[in-house]
């Protein structure tokens, strides 16, 4: 997986995760790859993952087991609120674009719609 | 665990290392970066006690580096070490010999990992394949301190994310990693903290997730600033 160099990896690495519980490429209650496993596979520093699944339980998105590792939230209002945010997220980004473009909110939902159509 | 103050080492008229003060600390990999010359192997070479300091000291644990600590810190330098006639498997012999937490069984699936074989010899090696024995026999060694000079150097891509496998395999809570380079992107993901050394200086010292979070700047980012473009190689590329 590649990283934007300049934003923090731990960030970076907790959207990815976000964005594999969303799609259900990552199911409820399913078992996180160990600390280290997770470092190999990413080649990223250890304490990197650490951080990244200490604020994803922070969040409620992950949780340990104590002596069984990390698991995914089994919480489907969750998930589902994740999925809100991260609409949300993309449509604040798509409407600040359209700003700099010199697109209003309402010219902006004609375009969409339009474009939905076809 | 691993510390320097006050470390000044000359050759001659040209000063190497001048008034470094350092501290490295168990549970992290550093990044020990700067353009060729500007005293990583030098300040390297003075952590394990090849090279004797002018002034100043490097303690190990409280007590000054030298023989007793050589059996917890692993160092790769730059320079191949080992005799033509030599075996790769000859090479863990005389790893063996020196060192008590050598591995062989450890060794033994480096070396695997790695493509290479046990009745290689030395002189028949390529400058990549040298590069890995010689990471092999050096992570084989269950060491507290690990000190790599360059260990990216000269190294194809394939290769590269072997060498990076073993080093990220090596940590844990007791263990510092210090990996120097003049190669800054390759370093970008795996290490907490960038030291960087400049015409025999310390310069900084940063943690790079808080670089990239406080500044929004890469490692390389900061390479460039500080070194500007007489550092002789830095990173391109925005992703890692």
């Amino acid at each position: 997986m590649e990283f934007k160099a300049a934003l923090p990896i731990y960030l970076q690495v907790m959207m990815m995760i976000k964005r594999d519980i969303v799609t259900g490429e990552l199911q409820l209650g399913a078992k996180m790859p160990s600390v280290r496993d997770m470092a190999l596979q990413f080649t990223i520093n250890p304490n990197t993952v650490s951080r990244v699944y200490r604020e994803l339980e922070r969040e409620g998105i992950c949780f340990t087991k104590r002596g069984m590792g990390t698991f995914v939230t089994e919480e489907k209002e969750k998930v589902e609120q994740l999925k809100e945010e991260m609409a949300q997220e993309l449509v604040s980004q798509f409407l600040n674009g359209m700003k700099q473009l010199g697109i209003s909110g309402e010219e902006a939902v004609r375009m969409i719609k339009e474009s939905a159509e076809c | 665990m691993l510390e320097c103050r006050e470390i000044t080492k000359t050759y001659g008229r040209k000063t190497a290392v001048d008034h470094v003060s350092l501290r490295f600390e168990p549970g992290k990999i550093y990044a020990m970066l700067g353009p060729n010359g500007s005293g990583k192997t030098t300040l390297m070479k003075m952590a394990v006690g090849l090279v004797k300091p002018n002034s100043g000291s490097f303690y190990y644990n409280g007590e000054k580096v030298g023989q007793e600590s050589r059996r917890e810190i692993a160092y790769m330098s730059t320079e191949p070490y080992f005799y033509n006639w030599m075996t790769v498997k000859d090479v863990g012999q005389y790893y063996a010999d020196f060192f008590e937490d050598f591995s062989p069984e450890k060794y033994a699936q480096l070396i695997d990992r790695m493509e290479l074989s046990m009745d290689m010899k030395a002189k028949t090696l390529s400058s990549g394949m040298m590069a890995k024995l010689k990471i092999a026999v050096t992570m084989a060694r269950s060491a507290k301190v690990y000190l790599l000079d360059e260990p990216l150097n000269g190294i194809d891509l394939l290769a590269r994310d072997e060498i990076m496998a073993s080093i990220l395999e090596a940590t844990g809570p007791e263990v510092a990693l210090v990996v120097s380079s003049h190669l800054v992107d390759e370093l970008e993901r795996i290490v907490d903290t960038a030291v960087f050394i400049k015409e025999s200086h310390l310069i900084e010292v940063c943690e790079v997730e808080e670089l990239r979070s406080q500044w929004g700047k890469s490692v390389a980012d900061r390479y460039r600033e500080i070194y500007g473009h007489g550092g002789e190689s830095y990173a391109e590329a925005d992703e890692i």
